[in-house]
């Protein structure tokens, strides 16, 4: 696929922007007003570069542009001062080094940006928005429109997580041995529900959103480059793209959703399965298996399969069983009672379903009932399976999922 | 000048519509995807929101310690807001008619629903 010039300057712009933030918060340690003079920076290329062409260093470009904003802002910020008469020599104030085209750069910026914006002080949805704009360089109007906000209000989460990382006090560098694991942990999870949210859409039409997933996958692959040896980042990544590659089958005409087993799989990307299954097999080799490469696995196993009947249901069952030991989630628990129904039979399934009636974090949720649905259908009890369809299309929250339950209940009961 | 359509439910409407006949169905969420087309196509729609069943509806309020008290929905309530619609035209009479189309939405009752138009006020930020 070719890529327009202007296509080709935005993805440019994303790539850098970690770059130039890392290069300017080394210099000012202020690291609010740093992503704000990138961000500015950023904009002045997006309208310059089309016009007048790229320039020969376009980091150096960045950084130079980045700096003067930052020199402006702590010129203003040391008047503002002197007006409130506050002693000048109380708080020092970064002073604005001199301008040169050859400015440090350290290869960990990136990373050591994506740790400070998930930081666990940080809400998810903070933390989901400031990864965007500060490592992604995606705009406050693009991640608005993202997520179906007002770009004020975005604004102004973007700025209440800035604040937050300034009281953090985290200082701009990689967190030590001890910390990485656990920041590393939360650092996934965010990279995950940026992807989720590109691809499951809670809320809203489904096209514009299918960016985010692409941005999340970038992100992860960023972050893969930087920790080859980490199992897990490479298990994300590989979930992503499993899960990414089956984009152009899982919805109909009207947006309508289509199940696994019955999407048209010549639609699946099988470039991208086929570096998610390398991704996966690469992880699991080393030894040290997480829930992330696990879901990978799962994934992987589905997307080899030429047709649905060809799943490998034994191996997906082994899969989850060993996933359940790892993991409370009760999701794990419902997904692994499905596999036990395709290997086991229906009856099978619904029998580990049972002891989930008492988990509180389900209560409420359409998914259990969704899950015995499906099996009391293929056990034959269809006045029982209907029934449930209803009950699940009235608990979910997403429009395309009721619109299929829905279906799914109407086509049973009215079927001969 | 900003409308707010709202469609209300009567207590037992999602449920009565979770077993609508699958033709009705399928005509509803046709109507309900091309309505909103066309009025975003038209420069009208500002927004527009589908809510949740009751099912899972809480009403609170603060007590005596300032945190949350919740309580399910009030067992008269008659109907619930089901969604509705923003729209931005140039008097009353464009949203009676967008109101009208939208009443008219495929289901199984005999009359159409009733849609409750209420102008919205404006705020500091229309004076600027």
């Amino acid at each position: 696929m070719t890529s327009s010039p202007d296509l080709r300057i935005e993805r440019l712009l994303r790539e850098l922007a970690p770059q130039v933030l890392g290069a300017v918060v080394r210099r000012f340690r202020d690291f609010a007003a740093s992503e704000d003079a990138v961000q500015e920076a950023l904009i002045a290329a997006a309208t310059q570069w089309p016009r007048d062409g790229v320039p020969d260093n376009p980091r150096g470009w960045l950084i130079h542009v980045a700096l003067r904003r930052m020199t402006d802002h702590v010129r203003s910020e040391v008047s503002r001062r002197n007006r409130e008469t506050v002693v000048a020599a109380e708080t020092p104030v970064a002073v604005a080094p001199a301008l040169s085209s050859e400015l440090e750069f350290g290869p960990d910026d990136t990373l050591i940006l994506v740790f400070m914006c998930c930081h666990p002080a940080l809400s998810s949805s903070s933390a989901i928005a400031l990864t965007l704009r500060a490592v992604g360089g995606l705009t406050t109007a693009e991640i608005a429109k993202a997520f179906l906000v007002p770009e004020s209000t975005m604004a102004q989460r973007i700025s209440r997580a800035k604040q937050t990382i300034k009281r953090s006090r985290a200082p701009f560098r990689l967190p030590d041995a001890g910390e990485r694991a656990r920041r590393l942990s939360s650092v996934l999870h965010v990279l995950y529900l940026v992807f989720s949210e590109g691809y499951t859409t809670t809320s809203g039409p489904a096209l514009q959103r299918a960016d985010l997933s692409n941005e999340a996958i970038r992100l992860t692959r960023a972050v893969h480059e930087l920790l080859p040896d980490d199992g897990e980042v490479a298990g994300l990544l590989a979930l992503m793209l499993l899960t990414d590659a089956r984009r152009a089958a899982r919805t109909g005409p009207g947006g309508e959703l289509i199940p696994l087993d019955e999407q048209d799989r010549t639609l699946w990307d099988a470039q991208a399965i086929a570096e998610g299954v390398a991704l996966v097999s690469a992880a699991l080799r080393q030894g040290s298996v997480g829930e992330y490469q696990l879901q990978a696995a799962i994934a992987a196993v589905h997307d080899e399969a030429a047709r649905a009947e060809d799943t490998d249901w034994p191996q997906i069952l082994a899969l989850y069983s060993v996933l359940k030991r790892m993991s409370d989630n009760p999701m794990v628990a419902l997904n692994h009672a499905i596999a036990a129904a395709m290997v086991h039979g229906p009856h099978a399934g619904l029998d580990l379903l049972t002891p989930l009636d008492d988990d509180e974090r389900l209560s409420g949720h359409h998914r259990l009932d969704a899950v015995r649905a499906h099996l009391l259908e293929r056990a034959g009890d269809r006045a029982a399976a209907v029934s449930l369809y209803r009950s699940a299309a009235e608990k979910t929250t997403s429009v395309p999922e009721r619109n299929y339950l829905l279906m799914r209940a109407a086509r049973l009961s009215e079927a001969p | 000048m900003k409308f707010m359509l709202m469609m209300n439910t009567p207590r037992d409407g999602y449920t009565q519509y979770m077993s609508w006949p699958k033709k009705v169905l399928e005509a509803n969420i046709a109507f309900m995807i091309d309505f909103s087309k066309k009025l975003s196509a038209a420069g009208e729609l500002v927004s527009k929101e589908g809510l949740a069943s009751p099912l899972q509806a809480k009403l609170v309020r603060a007590g005596k310690d300032g945190k949350p008290i919740t309580d399910g929905v009030f067992p008269e309530s008659k109907e619930f807001l089901a969604g509705y619609w923003i729209v931005d035209v140039d008097g009353p009479e464009r949203a009676y008619q967008i109101a009208a189309e939208a009443s008219a939405a495929p289901g199984i009752g005999d009359a159409p629903l009733w849609i409750e138009v209420r102008e919205i006020m404006r705020s500091h930020k229309d004076l600027k």
